[in-house]
């Protein structure tokens, strides 16, 4: 799905630059939301917790979302409540929670930050997170007020391990 | 994220239980049903100390929960224990450690039940049928299997030892599946010896299911027209592969959960527990008219005098959207001062709103009252309503 999505964006966009920040630049303002697409779907960007979530970061502002594993788990989500913008977070502090039926799963911030953004489509419509947790379906940003804690995060490959071995 | 991401975590609070095992891994308790659940893509949970599924593949739980609401679906129940209580005197003694009117029961009829302690409070909820075979079949909660069996042999022995001919048996050689929905009947119709025509809701029969000697009773914890299965336990698998390809869905824990708080119905452990009484608990209804009068069940000086005196505090049904309310969710009065505890709640998969279930003080409890309930710090306004929050759809006698 994901990769299915960044090559339908750049069939579109011939001769994309390598760089992110140059292709946001020439993107029309309604197609501004293709850049997160984008982004996101990177996967070697994408830097995941233990609390399975995930944070991409460009420029110093960290995308942030939850995990197809978190998604599956939760089922249907019905709420999303979401951190406001301006709001400071410490790394791992909590910041919203995600409601399914089953059960409210709190949201703790990836990294320390300011908050920039958050998706007021996923309030919205919550079930965005189900249907692209990588893409439409993300959260919020933030700017990084500590950058080096991204380092101290797991990527995609040490996810998928983390995953295989908390299965166990 | 996801402190509480595996429904394990959340389910263990909701079950009441304190677990039979202090590893969820290594022992965990099964049921006949599991290497079926896990065949059909169960996801598997711990619940009162049973591995359980709390739903199938990827059938998310709203989705489930709408499939029992409008076509039919089958929960595995074995986990609840099922006895039977022999000897001429049985009903003396389960009255005794009952609220209901066994007596007045017709045969092969049962009703919701309470086992009560010295205090006043609720050690379990049953369903207690009186079967013309000679013996009371009762189904109690999982979570208190241990201390509802002490409970019982304890009384047992000083009903024995007085004289009173009463006998327990413990049912371990069957499993019991709950078959939940509008077609439910109608699916069950052709492979139930019989018919279910003339099976009211809460009439319990033995009739051959798909060929198999069952007992079927007509009750069930959705609000939805049902039965629950009494089935040997080899022939569990096979009434179950029956029922699925006669297209019933499969449904686990987290669609019963929002389906019986859907219906009003108390989870115990959550709802009602040894700390509340059947008059706080809005269950009055189940103490039988004459056992008003001859008072001569556990606890019944402190319950009666509490049904006269109306009680402190009451459960309460709220309504409310935004964040939705959880158990442990305090209830504030309009000065934010706290005045009570939700004990049960979820967004409601057939309402488009969330429920909940609290106790407050009586004079809160009147429908329409606004109240406040803390989620994670803010406060939601929240309405009190009337139960069941969506109409049951029992089959009950014109």
């Amino acid at each position: 799905m994901a990769r299915l999505l960044l090559h339908g964006v750049g069939s579109l966009l011939p001769r994309l630059s390598a760089s992110h920040h140059l292709y946001t630049v020439t993107l029309l303002p309604h197609t501004l939301h293709r850049h997160f697409t984008y982004a996101a779907t990177l996967l070697a960007e994408r830097k995941y917790t233990e609390k399975h979530e995930w944070v991409a970061v460009e420029d110093n502002i960290g995308t942030i979302g939850i995990t197809n594993y978190a998604q599956e788990s939760l089922g249907d989500i019905v709420y999303a409540q979401l951190p406001e913008v301006d709001a400071e977070y410490e790394q791992m502090e909590e910041c919203g929670a995600l409601e399914s039926v089953k059960a409210a799963s709190e949201l703790y911030s990836p990294v320390s930050g300011k908050v920039t953004a958050v998706n007021t489509a996923v309030e919205d419509q919550p079930s965005l997170i189900n249907q692209s947790c990588y893409d439409e379906g993300w959260l919020f940003k933030l700017e990084l007020t500590v950058p080096a804690e991204i380092d101290e995060l797991m990527d995609e490959d040490a996810y998928k391990k983390f995953l295989k071995e908390s299965e166990q | 994220m996801l402190r509480n991401i595996l429904s394990k975590k959340i389910l263990r609070d909701t079950s009441q239980v304190r677990c039979l095992v202090t590893s969820p891994v290594t022992c965990t308790l099964h049921t006949v049903l599991h290497d079926f659940h896990v065949a059909k893509e169960g996801k598997m949970v711990e619940f009162a100390g049973y591995s359980m599924p709390v739903q199938y593949g990827k059938v998310g739980i709203a989705t489930s929960h709408r499939e029992v609401r409008t076509h039919c679906g089958l929960f595995d129940v074995s986990h609840m224990l099922q006895s039977k209580i022999h000897g001429k005197d049985r009903i003396k003694f389960i009255e005794k450690l009952i609220v209901g009117d066994i007596e007045s029961l017709e045969a092969n009829t049962g009703t919701l039940s309470l086992f009560t302690n010295e205090q006043g409070g609720i050690i379990d909820d049953l369903i207690c049928s009186k079967t013309d075979q000679g013996y009371l079949y009762v189904v109690s909660n999982a979570g208190c299997k241990e201390k509802d069996l002490a409970h019982m042999k304890d009384h047992l022995s000083s009903f024995r030892a007085a004289g009173g001919d009463a006998e327990l048996e413990v049912i371990d050689d069957h499993g019991l599946v709950a078959v939940q929905g509008p077609r439910a009947a109608q699916i069950l119709q052709p492979i139930s010896e019989g018919g279910l025509d003339d099976l009211y809701f809460m009439n319990t029969r033995e009739m051959h299911v798909a060929g198999i000697p069952c007992r079927v009773t007509r009750c069930g914890y959705t609000g939805e027209d049902g039965v629950e299965i009494s089935v040997p336990n080899n022939k569990a698998v096979e009434l179950c592969e029956t029922l699925v390809d006669l297209g019933v869905h499969l449904a686990g824990l987290g669609a019963r959960d929002s389906l019986r708080l859907e219906a009003g119905l108390c989870l115990y452990g959550n709802d009602i527990d040894d700390t509340t009484t059947p008059i706080e608990g809005g269950l009055a209804w189940t103490i039988g008219k004459r056992r008003r009068e001859t008072k001569d069940f556990l606890g019944a000086e402190i319950i009666l005098r509490q049904l006269k005196e109306k009680p402190k505090r009451r459960r309460i049904g709220l309504t409310c959207s935004g964040p939705p309310p959880r158990s442990h969710c305090a209830v504030l009065d309009a000065d934010g001062n706290k005045i009570g505890d939700v004990t049960s709640g979820c967004p409601a998969p057939s309402l488009e709103l969330n429920i909940a279930m609290a106790y407050v003080p009586a004079a809160y409890s009147k429908s329409g009252t606004q109240v406040g309930v803390e989620v994670r710090k803010k406060t939601i306004l929240a309405t009190v309503t009337k139960m069941p929050f969506v109409k049951c759809n029992y089959y009950t006698k014109k």
